[in-house]
């Protein structure tokens, strides 16, 4: 089963994922070529909820690994339950040592991480392993080892097959450079903020009660802060709370509350240093300035 | 076979042929493809993504680029090649072939006439006697071969042979450097909490009592060093020795990143990797255009900060500017951005050319702004006084 971008795109939308062109071209691709998918872009555009729309869309499961620092084998692709294999050898003394290893080493006794979760789903879920530039160089080589073969050699058990070759996405935010290597074993998608239109969309289909008007305030709003000289620039996140915070409070129109706009762009400006290059005055310009 | 199967395997190698040459251009424009992007390029047209022009360019698009720098050429690039928009192809394809915009980079190679120029700069120096040979004790290999260049100040050579020797020397030193760095860092590591459970893993052979105790390692990351070379012309004469200097610090080096900056700000990193230096000063010279002019320190930093800094600096970096610090635009946003770039990084060395003269204090209002923020500020215009980086380097 094979989708066609527009289907893609229509079923992003019904997940409520409002996509530009090309990302639906870049799922269709994926499923064509059966790549991975490497999405960067800043903190906050929406990078992990593409893989949560692409699951919706092929209706099958996300199944998460968080990648960190000192991330290694054992809590990315599997582990024996130590604990429960050593009250099993206890609880079987006298028994012969090749019953009692075929009784350690069984599935019963092994936890499943995300990865080989990922390689042993019967319907092809999507993997999504969130910011490898954080994991070290070493856990990016097994990866694409992982990747290319969808194969995984456990000493005890032999070797697990992949049943079905998982919809892999792949997210970076750039605070390290990754291998060329990695690089190319995917396809490639640079997320950026949002357009004025297509966030208005957003943030219609995300906060109820918002409507045309003040989603496309709101929009515009948040473009014009994003071109200020700011530490930490909002992103699709910060924009829905600042919405809702707005909806909340019972705003119709910017302009007609300029001080509860000022007052709640606290949900926009995260550092002491935006906060001070965001006075009032600064406030009041930007507002000036959307229609 | 008949004409129609004919016809059809005529058309499909004239898109083939096609198709070859668009992944020559990308090639040619630094794009990493390799076969199987190709075999993936004939499968996406097959597929029916060739019926209209821009489906095929956001399907190329993702496959073709690997890097952001990619994403935002890759239009063009298309356009150019498919669309045949010749005016822009001209500009956008042929980005190799400009070489002599940047004449002080371009002379770097080969320059000793510069040296003999009259710089503004160059009354500050004293009427130096000749170079003494005095030295030869016991010396890191890095510059074992060219003794008696240690402690020539790198504008007082003329000779050639002698600026090659030095610019070698350069390069030996960078090397040494890396490989030092690196060892000393390995040596360090040592456990400190208990990891529970690959202890108990660890004990399974004896029945579970924790005999054999397992602890979390400390993994250090190895120092990375984040150079931001001055190309204006008050440093022109220093440029040569820094650049080759730079190519030896980052060849097969992981960590490293350089930046070349005068009134604007260049990554020269993938530039400096190539092997063969002279080529790397050929591409280094298309990147750097406009080099030998004024400086903008400043702005060229507050560019580091804003879009370079977060990825290339983490918990253990050192930056290291070589500049002179006159600085043609606003000191007080050099200020300002010296103190955000000392708030990420771990140190800020800045090595100034000029220190080694006599008689130099920093009255330029550039690093008048910038010494505040600097942990260590100190002279490099000879070979011995790049060499006493290195134990700085390796405390931190």
């Amino acid at each position: 089963m094979s989708l066609s971008q527009e289907e893609i795109a229509e079923r992003l939308g019904q997940a409520g994922y409002i996509a530009d062109r090309e990302l639906a071209t870049a799922l269709a691709l994926m499923e064509l070529l059966k790549r991975p998918l490497l999405l960067e872009g800043e903190a906050g555009v929406g990078k992990t909820e593409v893989a949560r729309a692409l699951a919706a869309v092929h209706e099958t499961r996300l199944i998460r690994l968080q990648c960190y620092e000192g991330l290694d084998q054992s809590a990315a692709l599997y582990e024996w339950n130590y604990q429960r294999q050593l009250l099993a050898i206890q609880s079987s003394l006298g028994k012969g040592a090749s019953d009692i290893e075929d009784q350690i080493f069984s599935e019963k006794y092994l936890l499943e991480r995300p990865l080989l979760a990922a390689i042993r789903q019967e319907k092809a879920p999507v993997l999504l392993i969130d910011e490898v530039d954080r994991a070290d160089e070493e856990f990016e080589a097994f990866l694409l080892e992982l990747l290319s073969d969808f194969q995984v050699s456990i000493p005890e058990l032999g070797t697990i097959t992949a049943m079905s070759i998982p919809y892999v996405v792949l997210t970076s935010n750039a605070t390290r450079e990754l291998s060329d290597a990695l690089r190319r074993r995917c396809l490639y998608h640079y997320v950026d903020y949002p357009d004025v239109e297509r966030e208005t969309r957003i943030i219609m289909a995300r906060v109820p009660g918002a409507g045309a008007s003040l989603s496309l305030q709101i929009a515009r709003m948040v473009e014009a802060v994003r071109k200020e000289d700011l530490r930490k620039v909002p992103g699709i996140a910060e924009t829905l709370d600042w919405a809702a915070a707005l909806v909340g409070l019972d705003v119709r129109d910017l302009h007609d509350a300029p001080e509860t706009v000022h007052e709640t762009l606290m949900c926009l400006i995260k550092t002491r240093e935006d906060k001070a290059r965001m006075p009032r005055e600064v406030t009041e310009r930007l507002l000036r300035n959307v229609a | 076979m008949s004409a129609a199967v004919a016809e059809l395997d005529a058309v499909s190698a004239r898109v083939a042929a096609k198709l070859g040459g668009f992944l020559a251009t990308l090639r040619d424009n630094h794009f990493a493809v390799g076969l199987r992007e190709g075999q993936n390029a004939a499968r996406i047209m097959a597929a029916g993504y060739a019926a209209r022009p821009p489906r095929l360019r956001a399907a190329f698009k993702h496959l073709f680029c690997t890097r952001k720098g990619d994403w935002e050429k890759f239009d063009g690039l298309f356009d150019a090649y498919w669309l045949g928009e010749r005016v822009r192809s001209r500009s956008l394809v042929t980005n190799a072939a400009q070489p002599q915009n940047s004449p002080s980079l371009k002379s770097l190679q080969d320059s000793p006439k510069g040296a003999g120029e009259q710089m503004a700069t160059d009354q500050l120096a004293r009427p130096e006697d000749a170079p003494s040979n005095r030295s030869g004790e016991g010396r890191a290999e890095g510059a074992s071969q060219a003794e008696c260049l240690d402690e020539i100040d790198f504008r007082k050579l003329i000779d050639p042979a002698q600026i090659e020797e030095a610019h070698a020397a350069a390069v030996r030193l960078a090397r040494a450097m890396r490989t030092r760095l690196t060892r000393r860092d390995l040596a360090r590591r040592r456990g400190r909490a208990l990891h529970l459970r690959r202890t108990i893993h660890a004990n399974v052979s004896h029945g579970g009592a924790p005999i054999a105790l397992v602890r979390r390692k400390r993994k250090l990351k190895p120092l990375r060093l984040v150079i931001l070379l001055d190309a204006s012309g008050s440093m022109s004469l220093y440029t040569g020795v820094f650049v080759r200097f730079i190519h030896g610090c980052l060849d097969e080096f992981r960590e490293a990143d350089a930046f070349l900056f005068h009134t604007r700000l260049a990554h020269v990193s993938d530039a400096m990797r190539e092997k063969n230096a002279a080529r790397a000063l050929d591409r280094l010279s298309v990147m750097a255009q406009g080099a030998g002019g004024g400086t903008r320190i400043g702005e060229s930093l507050a560019t580091f900060n804003r879009w370079h800094a977060r990825r290339v600096i983490h918990s253990r970096t050192c930056v290291m500017i070589v500049s002179d610090g006159y600085e043609t635009g606003d000191a007080a946003l050099l200020a300002r951005e010296m103190a955000q770039l000392s708030r990420r990084c771990r140190r800020i060395v800045w090595l100034n050319p000029m220190m080694g003269w006599e008689g130099y204090a920093p009255e330029a209002r550039g690093i008048r702004a910038a010494l505040p923020y600097i942990d260590l500020y100190a002279p490099a215009h000879t070979l011995k006084s790049l060499e006493a980086l290195e134990s700085y380097l390796a405390r931190l």
